[in-house]
């Protein structure tokens, strides 16, 4: 068996049980330090205790608003005529179509979303070097969720120290209440979330409906099964694992980091050295941290944040409540953990901080690249037509002689109408003389073509050119437009299409 | 032997073999949860083999409680699919030939399936998509042997050409060479006086001697002015559309040996429905009259 060297063990065997007057010394391990940190390490249970502050404070509401966003957003309404989904955000998966608001977007238009998601990396991007990992901290789902879970588990079973001792003791009729209870309501949240999520991607009042007839699509109960089990597994058990061992994230944000970003910090220089403060002793000549521990034991990745910046920390801020909370009680100012830059917390003299820069190459480069994005994206969408011309060109003849000398191609046309009403074309073309046009099954070529709502219509078309005009033609294949007017507003599109003929020898 | 022997360094059982006079196995049993994994799925397969076909027999297979089997499961798609086309099959059976393209509601699923069947059936001689090839006519011009009309291309498919259906059409092309109707140099004179007919004569004196030659021997089937005869499935010669080639050497061939192409019945073969559409399908290449 080797030792695995604990955080703790770097400690004075013989420090106090008080770390000032009345303040405790917490009796607690950073499980996951970095100092710690091993290829294989069977996991230790993590108890964190509830902080109090400014930052718990945030927190709380950033839940409420991602939580409230996350549930309320597919019961969202939004009329779009009859035969259309109301629901404001939808993933119609079925009809290949995605719905936000007023925005529709079709299969062949995902390149829209493609677009979406390198906004959001780059903006979390921008954000990493600004202020480190804000979306770990704050609003990704596992913190999201894992703090929610932690709740539930508080409401039932206390708080750290009698989570502890539940979990110490033998199996009383107490401790199996407790458990069952706290399991039972974590199944009650995951549901609740894999349920939330079939919202998504069907109508959201008929699938409740559905949901609760068993009358639902079988793929809607895989789904919510699916995600039940996972926010129950990683919310409610696995918790900082899926962060430490599972999520790339932490080993990418590490190249956005740089000396002038701000991360949850100890101040070194202003806690240390360390140790326990007795009453009425001057704190000349020694460090402002009373080595309480308040910040281990508030972390819900187990961590020492004294041990600097490390991969397992996602930057929750709740140890800056816990040490502000002391430092109040041992009237120290607070701060001693806080957001700052390694350009601060590396200087010389402490004296003068350094001014936080915001604007640097690297701020730049991310803006700029997400400005670049968004703009074509944006170009991309206001030059986004409702109106969709396909046309193939038959390979097999790729030309026909006709009797009278005149030549023939084939092609098949698809008008493809995105407005949600029935549309009126014509065809024709424009660019060889004296062409002839037919399309098969209409007895006149120049009638008006419906195309319902939201569809697509293939027509097989035939374009012939007469004797006199053939040897017009310039070499084998010659460039000419389809033109597709549209019958209620005579506007016109052009669709390029080249007629074929033999090689002039 | 019954007793346990431990490995002195690892303090792990040993399996009790010896190779090589001190080589000795460790007792390392496979993990519980893979071996409770493998148990259970052994209790399923017994269940597996009750329900679903299993066992080879000698004359056979088990088939199991639930008689499934992929064969069936097709067998079932199939006919599933059958009843959803069948309103359609029904649809143009009922409908006259002339009629159902002028069927909007008809047409796309008679293209569609008229472009399978033609592709399974049609395309190995005519192409894939009906361009032909040299003794095969291309079937999206406008010009057509034995008509192009609705009726007479239903007729050829149900009957196929000098096919040895009672109702197939016969008529083919001589051999005025080969039976020593015309001597070499009037059959030159003749495909002279043919390429003339289109404007591509090589030799105008020989295309004048032809032209006695033509009206003795082909105008019969061909017309006095060369533009064919559907009745006979003679072709036009005044056009540019040659089935066996407008070459010179081509048309002496032709005239020397005769042409007699082969096109199959299909009548019996295909469902009348299904001609039926292969008809439509046909006429709507583009060159239908």
């Amino acid at each position: 068996m080797t030792t695995i060297k604990r955080a703790a063990d770097f400690l004075p065997e013989t420090a106090p049980a008080e770390a000032a007057p009345g303040i405790e010394r917490i009796d607690v391990t950073a499980v996951a330090s970095k100092l710690a940190r091993e290829a294989y390490a069977v996991r230790q249970k993590i108890y964190p205790k509830l902080a109090h502050g400014t930052f718990r404070k945030v927190k709380w509401a950033v839940m409420a608003v991602t939580l409230g966003i996350y549930y309320a957003l597919p019961w969202i309404r939004w009329d779009r005529g009859p035969n259309l989904p109301n629901q404001a955000f939808l993933l119609d998966f079925a009809n290949q179509r995605l719905f936000f608001g007023p925005i529709e977007i079709w299969a062949q238009e995902l390149y829209f979303i493609t677009g979406l998601l390198i906004l959001s990396a780059l903006g979390l991007f921008l954000v990493t070097s600004i202020a480190g990992r804000m979306w770990c901290g704050y609003t990704c789902p596992q913190t999201v969720w894992t703090d929610l879970m932690i709740v539930v588990e508080r409401f039932w079973q206390g708080d750290r120290n009698a989570r502890i001792r539940l979990d110490n003791s033998r199996w009383t009729f107490e401790k199996i209440w407790k458990k069952t209870a706290t399991h039972i309501s974590w199944m009650l949240v995951a549901v609740a979330t894999g349920g939330a999520l079939v919202f998504y991607f069907r109508d959201a009042p008929t699938l409740a409906a559905e949901l609760m007839d068993g009358e639902a699509p079988i793929v809607a109960y895989v789904f919510l099964g699916l995600f039940t089990g996972t926010t129950y597994l990683l919310g409610g058990i696995a918790r900082e694992q899926v962060c430490i061992y599972m999520c790339p994230w932490p080993r990418i944000q590490g190249a956005m980091f740089d000396r002038d970003s701000l991360l949850i910090s100890y101040l070194g220089y202003r806690g240390e050295p360390r140790g326990p403060h007795k009453k009425g002793q001057t704190w000349e000549g020694r460090g402002d941290c009373i080595d309480c521990k308040a910040c281990v034991a508030v972390c819900p990745m187990g961590i020492d944040i004294r041990d600097g910046v490390q991969l397992e920390c996602i930057q929750c801020a709740l140890c800056i409540d816990a040490c502000d909370e002391i430092m109040d009680r041992v009237e120290r100012p607070r701060g001693l953990i806080a957001y700052d830059t390694f350009k601060n917390l590396d200087a010389a003299s402490h004296h003068d901080r350094a001014p936080l820069r915001l604007i640097r190459p690297r701020t730049i480069l991310y803006s700029a690249a997400m400005a670049l994005v968004a703009a074509i994206m944006l170009w991309a969408w206001l030059n986004r037509t409702v109106l969709e011309i396909n046309v193939l060109h038959d390979r097999q003849p790729l030309y026909v002689e006709l009797t009278d000398g005149g030549l023939r191609n084939g092609y098949t046309v698809k008008i493809l109408n995105k407005l949600h009403q029935k549309r009126t074309f014509q065809l024709s073309t424009e660019g060889l003389e004296d062409a002839g046009l037919s399309i098969v099954g209409f007895t006149d070529s120049a009638a008006g073509i419906d195309v319902v709502t939201d569809n697509l219509r293939a027509l097989k078309v035939h374009v012939t050119i007469p004797k006199d005009e053939r040897d017009d033609l310039k070499g084998a294949s010659t460039p000419f437009r389809f033109v597709i007017t549209d019958l209620a507003d005579r506007s016109r599109t052009y669709h390029e299409a080249t007629f074929m003929g033999p090689n002039h020898d | 032997m019954s007793e346990k022997e431990i490995d002195s360094v690892t303090g792990v059982e040993t399996t009790g073999h010896v190779w090589d006079g001190d080589l000795k196995e460790l007792n390392k049993p496979l993990p519980k949860w893979w071996l409770y994994t493998f148990y259970a799925c052994v209790i399923w397969s017994i269940g597996y083999w009750a329900i679903y076909p299993a066992w080879p027999t000698l004359s056979g297979y088990t088939k199991g409680m639930l008689g499934y089997s992929q064969r069936g499961e097709v067998a079932k798609q199939v006919a599933a699919a059958k009843a959803d086309q069948a309103k359609y099959f029904d649809q143009i059976a009922a409908t006259p030939l002339a009629e159902i393209e002028k069927n909007q509601e008809l047409m796309p699923f008679v293209m569609a399936g008229g472009a399978a069947v033609f592709g399974d059936n049609c395309g190995p001689c005519h192409g894939k998509g009906a361009q032909g090839a040299v003794g095969y006519p291309n079937l999206n011009d406008d010009d057509w042997l034995w008509g192009g009309s609705p009726d007479a291309i239903h007729q050829t498919i149900m009957h196929g050409i000098r096919s040895g259906d009672p109702e197939t059409r016969e008529m083919a092309m001589p051999r005025f060479g080969l039976d020593g109707i015309l001597q070499p140099a009037q059959i030159k004179d003749t495909a002279q006086y043919v390429l003339s007919l289109s404007g591509h004569a090589t030799d105008e004196a020989a295309a004048g001697r032809g032209a006695a030659l033509f009206a003795e021997n082909c105008a019969a089937c061909h017309g006095e002015d060369g533009k064919g005869n559907q009745d006979l499935g003679a072709p036009n010669l005044t056009d540019g559309i040659w089935l066996y080639g407008g070459k010179a050497a081509d048309i002496e061939k032709t005239i020397q040996t005769g042409r007699g192409g082969v096109m199959p019945y299909w009548a019996g073969r295909l469902d009348p429905v299904t001609i039926k559409m292969l008809t439509v399908y046909v006429h709507a290449l583009g060159g239908g009259k």
